[in-house]
């Protein structure tokens, strides 16, 4: 897993006209057509002619904000989304091999509804859904909702904040596993049609999951079949020690943001301490490292452009994630280095998603092409196998008898 | 001067989980891969058909305690097929079944509202209840609602639901590059609703779709679900295909309207109908009477006669009398999941009858179930089929329907190729779309346009 001669991963995630907050403005943004569907079926098919492994789609289940836990009155910047995972399902059809990951906000929605929903996905995309869970401890969004009031955090190292954390997280793992089940609830070859006995399906093989939680419980069988990939691929992003344990627990790709390599090492150690502790040591765990990335082939424009950006929105730009400046190849460079740490992959954040994705795709792929560090043509018809995962054994099959 | 001849409405139900469906038929499809849907979408749009239509499921049943095998199980979920299909079709309405019971109204809002904007404005709710704890085991909120509270709550949701669409005015966004002004109102979105069933406030974060807010559909029969669709709905999706029973649920839904403040032509009435063609009506029967006996196989009818006897009739045999113990007339146990058995309210007096009715005709319980059952609406030759839908709306038993083929995917197919033409020929059915959105199709006026009319008025 960890052989650095073996290609990496790419994925981009998709937002809105890009990461930066001043990207609408940008001549080639088209802010005018982000609530239709062709803006994001272009934009998944520039990633699919880069041969990219996945995009992810943002969501939130409240308004963009500059604040991280209110809603601001800026008239300025992009406001408003499309439901991430009918975003993925609408481009599925007009695309063949890339993989649609949207984001699900697991603490407001039923895993229920969540599980059928990625499912059907991946009927729809021939294999090709994955999904990225998120929190919210926004008070504002729980508001949206009625059901639960979330506390608001005050200080991030305060012992409730700490415990409010910590429990949504703990959610997370178990509206995750709640999923999962779902998903293997029913066997691969449950419907049998059998005309001479009037038996759709074979009724041995679907299961009640009974899925007990703190927070919920799920009866199951699921109404959807198992989905073609029968585990389509959970995602998460990460930032510290209790996100890093949902993902060691819970995913097959984690998202991670380190400084540089020395930062990258340790997150990648810590991580993969966690999956042992969580006894999945054996299993293949994907970490990539999110960058934004503003690319140009001559690196002060690249440097211009993101100065001209800062300037329009007013403040200097900045992210979870590192924000990378510059040329293709000194992307790629970065990349291979990165990649020595142990990690899998990366998610780039294009800051303008209609000047930084075809930099990506034709650009820093037929960069990383040459360096003979990413594939030349898709490999594989589903996601888990771009990703190198097998399909996974159902958890409710008997083993077949040698 | 004669009445001017009705313009018929069609909708296609891709059907599923239930008898309809004659899955052992050769020609039967998978119910689940895109394909299937996509083919019958398309059928649909090559046909001009108003809208398809997606039924949902939120648990499976189960009879006797085990999952229920006898019919097609399994579907996908409703808005994420219906998202694909607005990928492969370009007019077709797209609507889908959602319950108001096991959802919260800001994510349907969002969906529904997303669905609108990636489909340019084809998208329909039809709004359902549940009160039924055994379907509430798969949800967080878990639980269920009493009887009474069901259409307090359904109300309640549409109207938090219609609260979130406006939230947007439509005319917020304008993204100005040049001037950095990408929105006029900094609270646009914002909400706040306080009621019995939802306390609820902050920013929607969908802007206003195309079509406003997407077209409603109401599904119940009973005297609430009349009332509600009357008070709120832009369609209603009945059961009455027959032309009697039909002609008076029209007159008794339409004229429940004038109450509301609307004109009888803003609460469409689409029954749910089933068909089988022949080159011939002789030919049709003989198909349309093989269809009802795969339907209903010896199982089937042992089954269905359990959602009366509340009983295990395993033992009994389906080609033999009906059995002569009566009902349990406990609460019922024996099947869950199933709308049918609320049909069946006095199960005593529906066995009584049901065995005068066998002994009278020397019918077995699979006779009895195939003749009780629903017969399909309409069966004859393509004109024979025609006429009658033709005769059915002009005459105020509806006006239109939304069909339902026995075959998966396929069923759909020989009704566009050849009844279709008919009704154009009559000059009863469109033969271009005339609009692009789901309102235009069912004439509807955008919720934009009915309030600055009532406004003027």
């Amino acid at each position: 897993m960890s052989s650095t001669s073996s290609p990496l991963h790419l994925a981009v995630a998709l937002d809105g006209t890009g990461w930066h907050p001043a990207s609408w403005r940008e001549p080639v943004a088209r802010p005018r057509e982000l609530f239709s569907a062709r803006y994001w079926a272009d934009l998944v098919a520039e990633a699919e002619r880069g041969l990219l492994d996945f995009v992810t789609i943002e969501d939130g289940l409240g308004p963009q904000s500059s604040h991280f836990l209110d809603p601001d009155d800026r008239t300025d910047q992009v406001r408003g989304r499309l439901d991430a995972v009918l975003v993925a399902s609408r481009v599925a059809p007009l695309t063949r091999h890339i993989g649609l990951v949207p984001t699900a906000v697991v603490t407001h929605t039923e895993p229920f509804h969540l599980s059928k929903a990625i499912a059907t996905l991946d009927y729809v995309s021939g294999g090709r859904a994955g999904l990225r869970v998120q929190i919210t401890a926004r008070p504002t969004e729980a508001a949206h909702f009625g059901r639960r009031t979330i506390p608001r955090i005050t200080a991030y190292d305060d012992p409730a904040t700490q415990d409010l954390v910590t429990d949504l997280f703990d959610e997370a793992a178990d509206w995750v596993e709640a999923v999962r089940r779902l998903w293997d609830s029913w066997e691969d070859d449950a419907e049998i049609r059998d005309v001479a006995t009037g038996r759709f399906i074979d009724r041995d093989k679907l299961h009640h999951i009974d899925f007990e939680g703190r927070h919920f419980s799920v009866k199951g069988p699921s109404i959807t079949p198992r989905p073609p990939q029968g585990q389509p691929p959970v995602t998460a992003l990460a930032h510290d020690t209790v996100p890093y344990r949902l993902v060691a627990r819970a995913t097959d790709v984690g998202y991670v943001t380190p400084r540089d390599g020395d930062h990258a090492r340790a997150i990648v150690a810590e991580v993969r301490a966690e999956q042992e502790r969580a006894g999945r040591a054996a299993e293949p765990l994907h970490l990539f490292a999110d960058l934004v990335v503003f690319l140009d082939d001559d690196p002060a424009e690249a440097a211009a452009r993101r100065d001209r950006l800062d300037t329009l929105a007013g403040e200097e730009y900045r992210s979870d994630a590192r924000v990378f400046t510059g040329s293709p190849a000194q992307l790629a460079d970065l990349l291979q280095e990165l990649r020595a740490t142990g990690l899998t992959g990366f998610r780039l954040r294009p800051a303008v998603a209609g000047h930084d994705l075809p930099a990506i795709t034709r650009g820093l792929v037929p960069e990383l092409q040459r360096r003979g560090a990413f594939r030349t043509a898709y490999e594989a018809d589903t996601l888990r196998g771009l990703l190198g995962l097998t399909r996974p054994a159902n958890r409710y099959a008997a083993p077949a008898h040698a | 001067m004669s009445k001017p001849r009705k313009q018929i409405h069609l909708a296609a139900h891709f059907p599923g989980v239930n008898n309809t469906t004659v899955w052992s038929d050769p020609k039967a499809g998978s119910h689940i891969e895109f394909d299937s849907f996509a083919h019958f979408a398309r059928t649909a749009e090559r046909a001009k058909f108003d809208f398809l239509f997606l039924a949902e499921g939120l648990r499976l049943r189960e009879q006797g305690g085990r999952i229920y095998d006898l019919d097609v199980v399994g579907r996908p979920d409703t808005f994420t097929i219906l998202a694909a299909l607005a990928a492969v079709t370009e007019r077709l309405g797209l609507t889908g079944t959602i319950n108001s019971t096991f959802n919260e109204p800001y994510e349907v809002a969002r969906q529904f509202a997303s669905l609108d904007h990636l489909s340019d404005g084809r998208a329909a709710w039809n709004v359902v209840t549940s009160w039924d704890a055994f379907t509430g085991e798969n949800f967080r909120r878990g639980g269920f609602l009493p009887q009474d509270e069901r259409y307090s709550r359904a109300k309640e949701f549409l109207a938090t639901a219609g609260e979130l669409f406006d939230s947007w005015r439509g005319d917020e966004i304008v993204a100005d590059q040049s001037t950095g002004t990408f929105l006029t109102d900094a609270r646009a979105g914002a909400f706040v609703h306080e009621g019995p069933q939802f306390d609820i406030r902050g920013r929607f974060n969908v802007p206003r779709s195309p079509q406003g807010r997407p077209v409603i559909f109401q599904a119940g029969d009973s005297d609430e679900g009349r009332e509600f669709a009357a008070s709120t709905a832009d369609a209603i999706f009945s059961r009455h295909a027959t032309l009697d029973a039909g002609r008076a649920f029209y007159r008794d839904v339409k004229s429940r309207l004038a109450a509301y403040g609307r004109r009888s032509d803003q609460l469409l009435i689409l029954p749910a109908a089933s068909f089988v063609l022949g080159d011939t009506d002789a030919e049709a029967e003989e198909i349309a009477k093989d269809v009802r006996r795969r339907q209903v196989s010896g199982a089937t009818a042992l089954k269905h006669l359990e959602f009366v006897w509340n009983r295990d009739l395993s033992g009994y045999d389906p080609d033999g009398p009906l059995p002569d113990i009566d009902p349990d007339p406990g609460e019922h146990h024996i099947a869950r999941g199933r709308a049918q058995v609320r049909m069946y309210r006095d199960p005593l007096a529906t066995a009584r009858e049901w065995r005068e009715l066998a002994q009278a005709h020397n019918w077995s319980i699979r006779d009895l179930v195939i003749e009780t059952g629903n017969r399909q609406n309409f069966v004859g030759s393509p004109e024979t089929v025609a006429r009658t839908i033709d005769e059915y709306v002009q005459a105020d038993a509806a006006d239109g329907f939304i069909l339902v083929p026995h075959i998966t995917p396929s069923g759909l197919d020989g009704f566009a190729d050849h009844v279709v033409p008919l009704l154009q020929e009559r000059g009863v059915f469109r033969t271009e779309y005339e609009g692009t959105t789901l309102r235009d199709h069912l004439g509807l006026a955008h919720p934009d346009d009915s309030a600055a009319e009532r406004a003027a008025s």
